[in-house]
């Protein structure tokens, strides 16, 4: 044997000893929880699936979707719940109430489910006025109004100074799915395209500048929104040739596409030219150091669709208020699975990875 | 973005790949070491290097600050992180460089006060706003970062704060470089000189590569065509048969650098005897601390700082990697010991660095055709 077949031979070995190391499902060896936990990254992932799911997990919870499917009878359901944690509690754009809803039924309406019913918690802070909670009560009574969801449970607990930013809120969310089209990453399919509904990074950057840790300034509002009415016209324009569907919040569209492109072994090669970024928010990035591929969202989907209705699923998100921005932003092909790749608009290729770090804590 | 996109433009950027290409001598393979973390993080952002010909090869340098300190030091940090009414401030990528037990991430988790700041002067402020606590500033950097720690504390002196104080481990850029070129086993063919740097210490400093190790710099920006630009020079340098130093970066970069930067420096640093790298084991004169005359902000004269050691492990040849006489993958340590997640050497803690990015990303940035 040659020396440089034995040193490709060697080469290839590590890459191996590296793939199956990397494809093992992510292990929880920390000692104690960090803010990285928090983030949508490695360490998030590490936490879900090396001590939840394999502690809690049934079909429903391993599929790791953003809400769970049930079936009763002749009904079928979908279960999802989320904590909103944000500091500061208004923000340009919208307010911690206003996400507590937003956030819940779009978790169902990208799993193909219509919001129905909503369940409220409220973890108050000792001497939160009542005016900051009047204010939040009414925005959530707003937010439900526009998306059709009724509260139909709740509960209150007051916890000492010092022990919760103002207040942090729960809501659950049950949906009914939508008979249209079956989601799951299971059904990405090389070919797909891989559609946006809009522009991004607008949440993230608005809660950033909002804490006034910078002295930036620059009018950049939350894009929080229900999110059905962008899925209800995509479920209308392509039906089952919608395959799968994620909102992009924390980690932004990043996270959300090496997620999936993990979970299906699939590879993804996104067109970041394609990708619509407002110019302030691209500013405040530039500025920061900061990918606004990493930045969280609060009203935007990433929706993958069979090639033939891809046209037509984008001009249905188009049609939808708010969705003007729509793009198809890339497609989803077989090799390098598990791996998203960037053609930048500079016109270089690289890798866009998982988040390690944690650029931005607590922004929902 | 005005002002930037212009340093963006994909069609240039094409035009000057492909005059790349006509300046690569088929068969040749080119080793040229981009110095700076800086120049790193735009290659790697922009795709740079997947427009070059597959026999230039962008080295990884050791320019990098936060991934050159050694595992010691963040323990040091972490002790005085833990000290009764301590607020520790550092920058928000130095939180998650490992030191031996743990990050400065991992000891907030635990309780200790610490901040991310994005500039010695929050810092400050953080001090004064917090008059009963002692606030410490981990100052890290190059030359690039080191006027500013030096102003700040010009100004806590000025304004009499007396609970302000600076770790300092801020390092130089010419000893590192200097023990590289040293290496008889040096596959280095140029360097693209660090801008940042630059700014500050001028291109003078770096006269003595091409004159004493005959190896071509280039200093060059940060934007993707400067990288470019300044690839395609040194390989003009190197098929002309020339090396020398030149600037491609002189719409910031003066000649003599930048003297009042470097006067505040000399007023508030003194040099190290030796500084120890992470990777590279300790370097004469290349580190700086508190002068004298600021004796009373130097946090490890305030505190017991433990002076932790830590040695590298052994088998960590991260000198090797930088010096590309090894592949990542060639290292005794790569992917088994050393991982992104428990980095040994200053290759695995960037996402950036040579190894992690072998480490995660494979071959694939490397399938790019020969010439």
């Amino acid at each position: 044997m040659s020396d440089a077949a034995a040193v490709s031979e060697r080469e290839q070995k590590i890459l191996g000893i590296i793939a199956t190391a990397r494809g093992k499902r992510a292990k929880f060896r920390d000692e104690q929880i960090t803010m990285a936990h928090g983030a949508g990254g490695k360490a998030t992932q590490s936490l879900i699936e090396g001590l939840l799911v394999p502690a809690l997990g049934g079909a429903a919870l391993g599929e790791l979707g953003d809400a769970g499917a049930i079936q009763v009878g002749d009904a079928a359901l979908a279960l999802t719940t989320d904590a909103y944690v944000v500091k500061p509690l208004r923000f340009p754009g919208g307010s911690i109430g206003e996400l507590a809803v937003n956030g819940t039924v779009n978790d169902l309406a990208v799993s193909g489910a219509r919001a129905v019913a909503l369940s409220l918690s409220l973890v108050l802070e000792e001497g939160l006025t009542a005016e900051a909670l009047r204010a939040e009560v009414e925005a959530i009574a707003r937010a439900a109004r526009t998306a059709g969801v009724e509260v139909v449970t709740g509960d209150t607990k007051v916890v000492e100074r010092g022990h919760a930013d103002g207040m942090y809120i729960c809501t659950a969310g049950l949906g009914v799915r939508d008979p249209r089209s079956r989601l799951s990453p299971a059904f990405l399919r090389p070919g797909d395209r891989i559609l946006l509904s809009g522009s991004i990074g607008e949440h993230g950057t608005a809660i950033m500048l909002a804490r006034g840790e910078f002295d930036l300034d620059a009018t950049i509002e939350s894009d929080t929104r229900p999110l059905w009415p962008a899925v209800d016209a995509l479920l209308e324009a392509a039906g089952p040739e919608v395959h799968c569907m994620r909102d992009a919040t924390r980690g932004g569209v990043a996270s959300v596409l090496n997620e999936l492109a993990r979970a299906s072994a699939v590879s993804m090669i996104i067109r970041e030219a394609a990708v619509p970024v407002d110019p302030a928010v691209a500013g405040a990035a530039e500025l920061l150091g900061i990918d606004p591929m990493y930045v969280a969202n609060e009203g935007k989907l990433v929706a993958f669709v069979a090639p033939d209705a891809a046209d037509a699923a984008l001009a249905a998100l188009r049609s939808v208020p708010g969705g003007e921005q729509a793009s198809e932003i890339g497609e989803v092909r077989t090799e390098p699975p598990g791996m998203v790749l960037v053609q930048t608009s500079f016109g270089g290729r690289r890798v866009m990875d998982q988040l390690v770090g944690d650029p931005l804590p607590r922004i929902c | 973005m005005k002002f930037v996109d212009e340093f963006r433009d994909p069609e240039l950027g094409r035009a000057l790949a492909g005059e790349i290409l006509s300046l690569v001598e088929p068969g040749r393979h080119y080793k040229l070491m981009e110095v700076c973390g800086g120049h790193t993080h735009s290659i790697y952002k922009y795709g740079v290097d997947d427009l070059l010909p597959a026999n230039v090869e962008l080295v990884h340098g050791p320019g990098c600050p936060v991934c050159v300190i050694p595992m010691g030091r963040v323990d040091d940090g972490i002790a005085l992180a833990h000290q009764d009414g301590v607020i520790f401030t550092c920058f928000g990528d130095m939180m998650r460089v490992p030191g031996s037990t743990g990050t400065l991430l991992d000891a907030k988790a635990e309780g200790a006060d610490v901040r991310m700041v994005y500039s010695p002067l929050d810092a400050l402020r953080i001090a004064k706003q917090n008059p009963d606590r002692h606030v410490v500033f981990f100052a890290i950097g190059f030359e690039t970062t080191a006027p500013s720690t030096a102003l700040t504390l010009k100004r806590a002196r000025s304004e009499g704060v007396k609970n302000f104080s600076c770790m300092c481990s801020h390092v130089t850029i010419v000893p590192p470089l200097r023990a590289l070129l040293e290496s008889p086993d040096l596959r280095l063919d140029g360097f693209i000189g660090p801008g940042h740097v630059s700014t500050v210490v001028g291109a003078r400093p770096f006269e003595f590569i091409p004159a004493d190790y005959g190896k071509p710099v280039v200093i060059a920006g940060f934007e993707p065509l400067d990288i470019l630009q300044a690839v395609a020079m040194i390989l003009t340098q190197l098929s002309e048969g020339r090396c020398r130093v030149e600037n491609q970066y002189k719409r910031v970069v003066p000649y003599g650098g930048n003297l009042r930067a470097l006067e505040v420096m000399s007023e508030v640093f003194e040099l190290r005897p030796h500084f120890e790298w992470r990777g590279l084991g300790f370097i004469s004169h290349s580190g700086l601390k508190l002068s004298e005359a600021y004796a009373d902000l130097d946090a490890e004269r305030r505190f017991s700082v433990p002076g932790v050691r830590v040695a590298d492990p052994k088998a960590c040849q991260c000198g090797e990697v930088l010096k590309g006489v090894i592949k990542p993958w060639e290292c005794k340590v790569f992917g088994t010991a050393c991982t992104p997640e428990r980095p040994i050497g200053t290759c695995m803690v960037s996402s950036e660095g040579a190894c992690a990015a072998y480490y995660n990303f494979g071959r694939f940035a490397r399938e790019r055709e020969v010439v």
